[in-house]
């Protein structure tokens, strides 16, 4: 029986981290869909007080996803370029619809579905080209 | 066209723009991150966080008031300043793919922001 050679196929380092940076980005930006939800419900409720702020737990959620959405971006950002990464914070929208639909029981929607299938291809058209 | 919606328009062209400068300092920052915890404390990321966290607020504000519909496809001109900044500051290279991918994000941007708007 042949071994079977467990190393990667040839492919250059400096492609391979990038296309790790834009996965880490695209993984991440459920953290920022969450974190905006959660400042919405956190503006609903708010009381202005330095104690009202402390016990806002959806502000403190949402501050907390966005702090982890902002240190892996930084991370991302020092293998792979910006005019790449930035982009594909857009997949924030599919996750905002997504939970709009599930729940917060908005009626899904025409153009909402076309929209983010668009953003999904953008997405991907983009990463295959930074494969390169 | 209503006052309020012009401000809210207005508001968001101001978010995109402080927003993609946010994205620069981010870049700036991650050339000097290591694997050291404390490199995380500079400048440059600080300046970032607090421009990205800022364009944050403000589109947070002005979408709350406006037409949906009219204020994605501004947001969506986020997108279009970072390329730009993108290549002029970091001399990133412009390929076919990324005009392509992100024509197609901005267009499904808008398309939420129809539906978002009904």
């Amino acid at each position: 029986m042949s071994t079977i050679s467990t190393n990667p196929p040839p492919q250059s380092n400096a492609a391979s981290a990038r296309r790790k940076a834009a996965i880490i980005v695209a993984a991440c930006t459920v953290l920022n869909a969450v974190a905006q939800i959660l400042f919405k419900l956190a503006v609903r409720n708010l009381v202005p007080t330095p104690l009202g702020l402390l016990t806002n737990l959806p502000l403190i959620g949402g501050l907390a996803c966005y702090g982890l959405f902002m240190i892996a971006m930084v991370l991302a950002l020092r293998e792979g370029e910006l005019s790449m990464l930035y982009p594909i914070i857009a997949l924030s929208y599919v996750w905002v619809t997504l939970l709009s639909y599930t729940l917060l029981k908005e009626p899904p929607n025409l153009f909402k579905n076309l929209g983010i299938t668009t953003i999904v291809i953008g997405v991907a058209v983009l990463g295959r080209g930074g494969k390169k | 066209m209503t006052a309020a919606l012009l401000r809210s328009m207005f508001m968001v062209f101001v978010a995109g723009i402080v927003g993609s400068f946010g994205a620069v300092f981010m870049k700036l920052a991650a050339k000097r991150i290591t694997s050291n915890i404390l490199s995380f404390v500079n400048s440059r990321l600080a300046l970032g966080v607090a421009l990205y966290l800022g364009s944050t607020v403000i589109y947070l504000s002005a979408l709350k008031g406006g037409e949906l519909s009219v204020l994605y496809p501004m947001v969506a001109l986020g997108y279009i300043w970072t390329l730009l900044w993108s290549k002029l500051f970091f001399r990133e290279s412009m390929t076919n793919a990324k005009f392509a991918g992100l024509g197609l994000i901005v267009v499904g941007v808008v398309l939420v922001g129809i539906g978002s708007g009904k």
